[in-house]
């Protein structure tokens, strides 16, 4: 099937006629190039919105306490509400069909030394849940454990960056960090993506935690997540039912905003997959028109070029060229240009995006780019449009008379 | 080798057609070099269009070396014309971006030869007509006599059994056309058949025999005296 002769013959027309080849290789090359371009820059958009919830499960409720605002009951307003580990039970239980993970947290900071070193760092005091919800990766040892909250034992799980901080060079692991005057065992060190913040943290067992900080069973906050069956809207339900009981149960005004907060990730989510709805019928009509426009451009010139050679076409056949093998060299002549220029602008584009890419993330634009497969789709779509285009105009001037065509001078 | 009987052709024009060949009866034997004359409108250029499978007739029988052309196909006309006609034109016609070597060889390249043999057989007519030193020349490099010389060669190359030459001197000086004329006339000599579209009397009485055309029925045919070109080069 491959026909040197017949390729000998195409190339030498590409060549000889480089102002035609060349202006049609650019219509495609430009249309692939801004193709790829306004693929990556959304791309580039999206990735922005995913990177902001990478850190935290995507399904978690956060339930915040603070002070009255209006008063209900015969309670004034201004009364601080307090979270306990009552409560935390009740919400395991009364959904327990609806929670997946829950944890319970308590803030304190606190000053951590080892042999020379000393730095201040967070704490948090936590449920051994708490892992699965804030995406925590155990680098080495172990996280909390249930066993932990039972005996209240006297262990931390560290950042690491605080091993870095105070550690120096020697290995955190098994060895007892000091936090304001208590020695505790670290078992663990971790690592989020969450960012630095993320890991200059320290976790303990919140039972250990109460014990130490008081002496009392308080909670600063409860984070949850809901089982992923939920869907978005029954996730939704579930956030404003648990809210409306948690007011109930502490006497708190429905219309209360400060008293008792529950903030649902679901209601986030909803958002979020609303703009990334839009930004994807936003590719698909950047993609679409940049196609279109494409398509118009290399089927103008096909018409153009069957039109410019008409009289060579009435040449070729006088000296006993077949129909077929003038429509053949005029397609493939257009396929070949099409290609090589397609390529060229995906090249051309991704070079673009990775050289501009670095300097958009003040646009909110993370790692522009775009799936080969999809920009390839697109060449060959051109490609075929090119092929098509060219077939019309060229099947008809095969089928001149090579009289008229000769006529054309 | 050419018989052509009761041949009519008419072209639409508008809603009325315009009726160019009215009944032609014309044969031409092996051999024989003739030039049709007539003043333009007379459908000199149409007869040898059809001739040359250019173009279809309407009505009348056409055979060539013994095939009856009708109802051709595309695919069935070019291989008719790749096989038995070399065509000269006025204009050249030669494609502008190939080098005279290549626009010779380009009719080989259609009747399927091997690249090879079509370089040696289109060098040898370039040779023939005496631009072996030009075969890498594009044609805008050639002056008309010899882009004239290179559509001869290239008319040539597929060894055809009618030359058909529609006014082969229309665009060149008087002395450029009689040295032409005169390499058609060796051609004709080497047993060539010819046939030769004019208004010139000059170039028609080079040939041997003149057929005049007059709105569409031939007037006269009638065998000459041929005049040599060579004698006025």
């Amino acid at each position: 099937m491959f026909d040197l002769d017949l390729w000998r013959e195409i190339l030498q027309s590409m060549n000889k006629n480089r102002t035609r080849s060349i202006l049609s290789g650019l219509t495609v090359a430009f249309a692939i190039m801004l193709f790829t371009i306004l693929f990556g820059i959304v791309n580039g958009l999206v990735n922005t919105f995913e990177e902001a919830f990478v850190d935290d499960a995507t399904n978690a409720m956060f339930i915040y306490s603070g002070n009255t605002t209006k008063a209900h009951k015969g309670l004034q307003a201004g009364r601080r509400i307090q979270f306990k580990n009552e409560d935390f039970d009740y919400i395991n239980e009364d959904f327990e069909d609806k929670v997946q993970y829950s944890t319970a947290r308590l803030y304190r900071n606190v000053n951590a030394s080892f042999r020379g070193e000393k730095n201040s760092y967070s704490l948090r005091a936590v449920h051994p849940d708490h892992q699965y919800l804030e995406k925590t990766l155990i680098k080495e040892g172990r996280y909390i454990s249930q066993n932990d909250l039972k005996n209240k034992t006297k262990v931390v799980v560290i950042g690491r960056l605080v091993e870095e901080d105070l550690f120096l060079k020697t290995k955190a692991l098994g060895k007892y960090v000091n936090l304001s005057g208590i020695q505790y065992k670290i078992v663990g060190i971790f690592t989020d993506d969450g960012g630095d913040n993320e890991e200059r943290l320290i976790y303990m067992p919140i039972t250990t935690a109460q014990q130490v900080y008081g002496n009392n069973d308080y909670i600063d906050q409860i984070n949850i997540t809901y089982k992923p069956e939920l869907g978005i809207d029954q996730a939704i339900d579930f956030g404003l039912d648990l809210e409306k009981k948690l007011k109930n149960r502490f006497s708190v005004a429905p219309t209360d905003q400060r008293a008792v907060r529950v903030m649902n990730m679901a209601q986030q989510t909803k958002g979020v997959n609303q703009f990334t709805g839009v930004l994807s019928l936003l590719v698909l009509v950047i993609g679409l028109g940049t196609l279109i426009a494409g398509i118009v451009g290399i089927s103008n010139i096909m018409i153009f070029i069957v039109k410019e050679r008409t009289k060579e076409i009435g040449i070729r056949k006088a000296l006993g060229a077949t129909p077929r093998s003038i429509v053949s060299i005029i397609i493939l002549e257009s396929v070949v240009v099409t290609a090589l220029a397609g390529y060229l602008g995906l090249l051309v584009g991704v070079g673009v995006l990775s050289w501009v890419g670095p300097g958009l993330e003040e646009y909110f634009i993370t790692n522009p780019g775009v799936k080969t497969q999809i920009v390839f789709s697109a060449t060959v779509v051109l490609v075929i449009a090119g092929a098509l285009a060219g077939y019309v105009p060229a099947k008809r001037a095969s089928k001149i008379k090579p009289i008229v065509a000769l006529r054309n001078d | 080798m050419l018989k052509i009987s009761k041949l009519h052709k008419s072209y639409p024009i508008g809603d009325s057609s315009l009726h160019v060949l009215k009944g032609i009866d014309l044969v031409v034997n092996d051999g024989e070099m003739v030039a049709i004359m007539g003043s333009s409108g007379s459908g000199k250029s149409t007869l040898l269009n059809i001739i040359g499978m250019l173009d279809e007739h309407d009505e009348g029988d056409y055979e060539l070396d013994g095939v009856h052309i009708e109802n051709l196909n595309e695919k069935k006309a070019a291989v008719y014309r790749n096989k038995f006609l070399g065509f000269i034109f006025q204009s050249f016609n030669l494609i502008n971006y190939k080098n005279a070597l290549e626009n010779v060889a380009l009719p080989l390249y259609y009747q399927g030869l091997k690249r090879k043999e079509r370089q040696e057989k289109a060098k040898f007519h370039l040779e023939k007509v005496g631009l072996l030193d030009w075969a890498h020349h594009l044609p805008n490099e050639l002056s008309g006599g010899q882009k004239q010389r290179v559509a001869i060669a290239r008319a040539l190359a597929a060894n055809p059994k009618l030359l058909l030459a529609d006014e082969p001197t229309g665009a060149l000086d008087t002395t450029t056309s009689y040295e032409i004329m005169e390499f058609i006339q060796h051609l004709n000599d080497e047993g060539k058949t010819i046939l030769i579209v004019t208004h010139e009397e000059d170039i028609a009485h080079m040939c041997k025999r003149i057929v005049r055309l007059r709105d569409g029925v031939i007037m006269e045919d009638k065998i000459v005296e041929q005049v040599r070109a060579g004698q006025h080069v």
